[in-house]
């Protein structure tokens, strides 16, 4: 089951995809988030987030400055001010 | 009764203005499309902020709810953010913003508070500055960059919220017009410091954890969301002004043909007057002989 991933900037939406797991630089520490997760909310740092299309693939690397990630229902949201694709 | 050479005069000017309008309106016509789609483009993450705003509120009330959601318990000092656009050809898009500025800015003066004005864009200043001029206060020159982004709206929202923290005014209204289509753009008036509660939404869902705590992403959040609605507040200016400026040249150079065309008759009727009285001579002339 892939884990549907949204990456939202106040200019655009930057992602909508089905991922296999992404890795956010939480504020207190990074976090990977699988298909399935709890509900969980977080602060982020400035860092990058690592996006792994498939299982073992090679990850994709995005920088986010200044923000918050949600997991709910449908998936992760990582909201941020700005990316730098 | 204008000359002959004046009456060309003036339809030569006329037909260079319309040339000029045409171009504007085209000009609007190409802006407003981006406008529009960057407007839509900024509407998921204001959506997103505002159900994560609305569930969190939910949790964290009363004393120990952050100063930006709580308000200073006062509402003695108002602020006015007044968002005009910097250029004007754009029909009655400015006066109605000062008007609704100036109406809500009156209701205060009557219930007995104090208001101030936070103007951004250049249009408003004038006008608002006739009626109030002691009221001024700050204000954000939008007019540098092409199109304003989100480093403009960042750079006002740290202002405001800096003066809140200062204690400078109790309560901000955020006044800008919402485009709805290039024939009709509302200005609206949002209370928007401190945050407006959001309605609680019932998430009936499952318990969803906080890292760090629910507060701090909070505090976190409140200046962002502030941040989101003066972003949007200049989007739709953007969309506004171009929409109202298409319009506005439509008309003008609808205006200026209806001119051309009155004028061309009226040049015409000179002419054979002319003609006419020049034949009456020769002939009269011809007469005596």
């Amino acid at each position: 089951m892939p884990l549907h991933f949204e990456l939202v900037t106040p200019a655009k939406q930057v992602r909508s995809e089905d991922v296999h797991m992404v890795v956010v630089p939480g504020s207190e520490g990074e976090f990977g988030v699988l298909e399935g997760h709890a509900p969980f909310m977080s602060t982020i740092r400035d860092g990058a987030v690592q996006v792994y299309k498939t299982e073992g693939a090679e990850p994709e690397t995005i920088e986010v400055r200044g923000g918050f990630a949600e997991v709910g229902e449908n998936g992760l949201t990582v909201l941020a001010e700005h990316v730098e694709a | 009764m204008p000359s002959l050479k004046e009456l060309k005069d003036r339809i030569g000017s006329v037909k260079s203005t319309q040339k000029i309008t045409k171009a504007k309106q085209m000009v609007a016509a190409a802006k407003l499309r981006r406008a529009q789609a960057a407007a839509e483009a900024g509407r998921p993450y204001a959506e997103r902020l505002g159900t994560v705003m609305a569930s969190l509120a939910g949790k964290v009330s009363g004393d120990s709810a952050p100063k930006l959601l709580a308000g200073t318990g006062s509402d003695q000092r108002h602020l006015l953010v007044v968002v005009n656009t910097d250029k004007g050809l754009c029909g009655g898009l400015n006066s109605n913003l000062v008007k609704a500025a100036r109406v809500k800015a009156n209701e205060l003066i009557a219930a007995g508070k104090t208001v101030e004005f936070y103007l951004v864009g250049k249009k408003g200043r004038a006008p608002l500055k006739r009626d109030f001029a002691s009221q001024i206060g700050g204000g954000f020159d939008t007019s540098t960059v092409k199109t304003p982004g989100f480093e403009e709206a960042d750079a006002i929202a740290a202002e405001l919220i800096a003066m809140f923290d200062d204690g400078k005014f109790d309560i901000a209204h955020l006044v800008y017009p919402t485009f709805q289509s290039a024939l009709a753009q509302i200005p609206t008036v949002n209370q928007l410091i401190p945050v407006p509660s959001p309605e609680v939404a019932d998430d009936a869902g499952a318990v969803v954890e906080y890292e760090p705590g629910e507060e701090e992403i909070l505090e976190e959040l409140l200046p962002r969301y502030v941040k989101t609605q003066i972003f949007g507040a200049l989007l739709e200016r953007e969309a506004s002004e171009h929409g109202a400026s298409m319009t506005a040249m439509d008309n003008a150079t609808r205006n200026a043909g209806d001119l051309i065309n009155a004028l061309t008759i009226q040049y015409n009727r000179r002419r054979q007057a002319a003609i006419t009285t020049e034949l009456i001579e020769i002939i009269a002339g011809a007469e005596a002989l």
